[in-house]
């Protein structure tokens, strides 16, 4: 017995080693290796010419002085033999052996009394001026040089030609090349790029990677009735909110024309905000209040958040006008107001999407709560009877959205295909989960939104930034801009992802005592997961800012602004040289932020 | 009162916690719940303000079903029951105050206390229980600095802003050297004659049991031993509760 069995686990071993070897077989012939190629003479030399050049970067230039040393030289010889050649010894001269020869002869060129380590091409000068690089020289220590070289193939001509060796000497000091200029500009260029990716990414990776958190949400269980009402509480209030930022930021546009005003506004607004919030947000409450107050409080908050959004629009024009000023009047620091403007209008942008959330946010959890009570306190069958109406109703909207979507996408304008089947099947589908689930169950709607989050960052991840700037290029243009917004949006989904991994290794212990205090679920996460967060999510940010320096410096080859822009010009060019120099930049830059980071992250963590 | 009709509570996987355990606790009682490590006795405590959903039972507190509560009433009700727990739970990275005051969340504001924003009157009930506790000068201190019993006196003092009725307490000197033990054993012990707090809490040696509970109950199981005046706990009652083997330490 024991011995069949070693017998099956050799056979077993045997097979797993055949099929290594097969794999690996199959892997050599999809990848092409072929040794054979490393060694041929010919892609050897290319090789060696641009080893050499990389070798060589361009970073210092000096002013260069040139000096023509000529020689008379007959091609082919005259008939009268060998002619006699005068040179005057007195300064550099060069002396070709022989000093005549036919087309594609060797001849051997000497160079005398040249400044020593100076270089330079020997140029073959026929009568119509042109000149035919036939070598390059390069001086001893004595300033002395020999150099064998094939005479290009001419028509023959009877009168002297000219040989020439031009001797390139440095004068003054060394600095940098114009080009090396140009690429510490790109270097910070691509710094910068990675340092605004990064800050976008992170700011959103940290609210996303708490719903990608699997302890937090899997606590998250509601009953259908409330998941069916809360889905149409956030699509309206989504709808509302846009459209209520909308016109709030056509009012204010329509005030913004004077700079008083809008003072007087956010001024005015800011007290009866602070007000509100100071009647409707006790700041203790040992009992519940009343129905009718807690309504007002509640509009009271509205009226509010309208004004929030009020405030938002006017700060952005106030940053517009101060923005413009300080671009008019800094001078070199012009960009500080280019700042405060950008800023402004990054304010006014996000002021629609803040109000949809909020707006939805907040109807979706008054609608949800509404669900849980219904739920609560209504007999099963009353409660299965209103999950089937709710659920059937959230099942055709969010359908009939998927087909609104699909219908901009591909422009099917059939209104029976894109709306009436897909509102049918979802109120369809939704009436069915209302029959199915036993009415008062509570569902795992947390592992829900934790799997569809999880889903949407792996897709998200798996795909380059240097893919998505193709697509942020066809949107802001060929740029920089275009090179943040592409790895911010990459860096937002890994970070989320880093995220939420620390947030599910925290410690249960502080999170249960502090649930058991009756804290709400946001207190929860403020006082018992962020504390413990702090340090990994910093130490993860400067991880990741490292990896968008080191991205930044390619996502130019797409067209993302940043040293790869350059980089990826240089080589089409083949001025390896300079591309040599580039490659210098983003080593030296990389090593830089890899030390930094990690001084800080013992600094911090 | 507390009245625990049936409660039962099945793990998934079926695996069974608690099975319908039934008493009664009066307001002001020391309640000292024991029984061997997985008897059940966390179990019990945290079905007691939910932290555990419980499987089938009732838990009849001031006349109002625990188990039935809504999300939103659950809030309310565990305000008013503060909880001690073995590793003490404090958050280690925030200053000891503000573990404190994480008492009072059932309480503020929500929207002022995800700011850190607490009324000056909490931050001195804070410092007031801090000083119960006699640990003042530790509250800016960041809470893993302490040792392990000035932790359990900041647990202490987080479930006693809370202003509570009952406390339950898990094990609270499970992790402490027996002086400790009796000194933190003593703090509930003024907390519960002092203020009338209810106190049900789980102790593993019996000789703590003796000296501070009114009463105590037995777990093994998940099954309800014994429930009586802990001097009724002789030597038969003990291996009853912690089986044959068991030998008698303290």
């Amino acid at each position: 017995m024991k011995k069949e069995r070693s017998l099956l686990r050799s056979i077993g071993i045997a097979v797993a080693i055949i099929v290594v070897l097969v794999v690996y077989a199959f892997a050599f012939s999809v990848t092409d290796v072929n040794f054979e190629t490393t060694r041929s003479e010919e892609r050897l030399t290319q090789l060696t010419r641009i080893l050499r050049a990389l070798a060589h970067p361009d970073i210092i230039e000096y002013d260069k002085e040139e000096m023509d040393v000529e020689v008379p030289f007959y091609m082919p010889c005259p008939e009268d033999g060998e002619p006699e050649i005068e040179v005057d010894k007195s300064g550099p001269y060069i002396v070709v052996d022989p000093p005549c020869a036919g087309p594609k002869e060797f001849v051997t060129i000497n160079g005398f009394n040249f400044i020593p380590e100076t270089r330079g091409p020997l140029n073959f000068i026929p009568p119509s001026g042109a000149k035919l690089q036939i070598g390059n020289f390069e001086t001893n220590s004595d300033g002395e040089f020999e150099i064998k070289t094939e005479l290009p193939n001419r028509q023959p001509v009877e009168e002297a030609q000219i040989i020439r060796a031009t001797a390139r000497m440095n004068v003054g000091s060394p600095r940098l090349s114009p080009l090396a200029w140009s690429t510490i500009d790109k270097i910070l260029e691509t710094v910068f790029l990675a340092l605004l990716a990064t800050t976008f990414g992170t700011l959103l990776a940290i609210f996303i990677s708490f719903l990608a958190a699997r302890n937090l949400m899997e606590e998250v269980k509601s009953p259908l009735t409330s998941v069916a009402l809360s889905v149409l509480g956030w699509t309206v209030g989504i709808g509302l909110g846009i459209q209520v930022a909308r016109w709030i930021g056509g009012f204010s546009e329509s005030l913004s024309e004077d700079i008083i005003v809008i003072l007087v506004g956010i001024l005015i607004s800011s007290l009866v905000i602070w007000l509100i919030v100071r009647w409707a947000v006790p700041a203790e409450e040992i009992k519940q209040p009343k129905l009718s107050v807690r309504i007002a409080r509640l509009l009271a908050l509205a009226v509010a958040a309208g004004l929030v959004l009020f405030v938002f629009n006017f700060i952005a024009y106030l940053g517009f006008y101060i923005g413009d000023y300080l671009e008019d009047n800094l001078g070199p620091f012009g960009f500080l107001g280019n700042f405060v403007f950008q800023l402004s209008d990054i304010f006014r942008m996000i002021t629609p999407a803040l109000a949809a959330m909020a707006v939805g946010g907040v109807l979706g959890s008054f609608s949800g709560r509404i669900g849980q009570l219904v739920s609560d306190s209504w007999s099963p069958n009353a409660v299965k009877f209103i999950n089937v109406i709710v659920s059937g109703i959230a099942g055709a909207t969010v359908f009939a959205l998927v087909g609104a979507g699909i219908d901009w996408l591909y422009q099917i304008g059939d209104l029976t295909r894109t709306f009436y089947i897909p509102a049918g099947v979802g109120a369809l589908l939704g009436m069915a989960l209302a029959l199915w689930v036993t009415p008062k169950r509570a569902l795992p709607i947390g592992s829900v939104i934790y799997t569809i989050t999880r889903t949407l960052l792996n897709a998200t991840r798996s795909i380059e930034p240097l893919i998505y700037v193709i697509i942020f290029v066809v949107w802001v243009g060929i740029g920089p801009f275009a090179g943040a917004l592409a790895l911010g949006l990459h860096t937002t989904a890994a970070l989320a992802k880093l995220y939420s991994e620390q947030v599910e290794s925290i410690l249960p212990g502080p999170l249960e005592a502090v649930q058991a205090t009756g804290a709400n679920r946001i207190q929860t996460i403020v006082y018992a997961v962020v504390p413990q967060i702090v340090t990994p999510y910093i130490s993860f940010t400067m991880y990741r800012w490292d990896i968008n320096v080191r991205m930044s410096t390619i996502i130019g080859f797409a067209g993302g602004g940043g040293i790869g822009f350059l980089l990826q010009q240089n080589i089409r060019l083949l001025d390896y040289r300079a591309a040599s120099t580039q490659m210098i930049a983003i080593a030296i830059v990389v090593a830089t932020m890899d030390y930094t980071s990690s001084i800080l992250r013992k600094r911090f963590v | 009162m507390l009245e625990v009709k049936n409660l039962t509570k099945i793990y998934p996987g079926d695996v069974l916690a608690l099975d319908k355990v039934s008493f009664k606790v009066e307001p002001g009682e020391f309640l000292a719940c024991i029984g061997l490590s997985g008897s059940g006795k966390s179990t019990l405590l945290r079905c007691i303000n939910r932290l555990v959903e419980p499987t089938a039972g009732e838990i009849v507190w001031n006349g109002v079903d625990i188990t039935r509560a809504s999300q939103d009433e659950m809030l309310r009700i565990r305000r008013k029951m503060g909880m001690v727990f073995q590793h003490f739970n404090l958050v280690s990275r925030s200053k000891v105050l503000t573990n404190v005051l994480a008492g009072r969340l059932g309480y503020v504001n929500p929207f002022m206390s995800v700011f850190n924003r607490f009324p000056k009157k909490d931050i001195d009930l804070a410092m007031q229980q801090l000083e119960r506790v006699g640990i003042t000068d530790q509250a800016y201190k960041r809470a893993d600095e302490l040792s392990g019993g000035q932790q359990q006196r900041v647990g202490i003092a987080r479930a006693m802003v809370q202003e509570p009725e009952m406390i339950l307490a898990d094990e609270p000197v499970a992790s402490l050297d027996p002086v400790l033990a009796h000194t933190i054993m003593q703090y509930l012990e003024q907390i519960n004659k002092e203020d009338g707090v209810m106190i049900l809490c789980s102790l593993h040696f019996l000789d703590l049991v003796h000296r501070y509970a009114d009463r105590a109950i037995a777990l093994n199981e998940g099954l309800l031993m014994f429930d009586g005046p802990p001097g009724e706990i002789d030597d038969e009652k003990f291996k009853e509760i912690y089986g044959k083997e068991a030998e008698r330490i303290g």
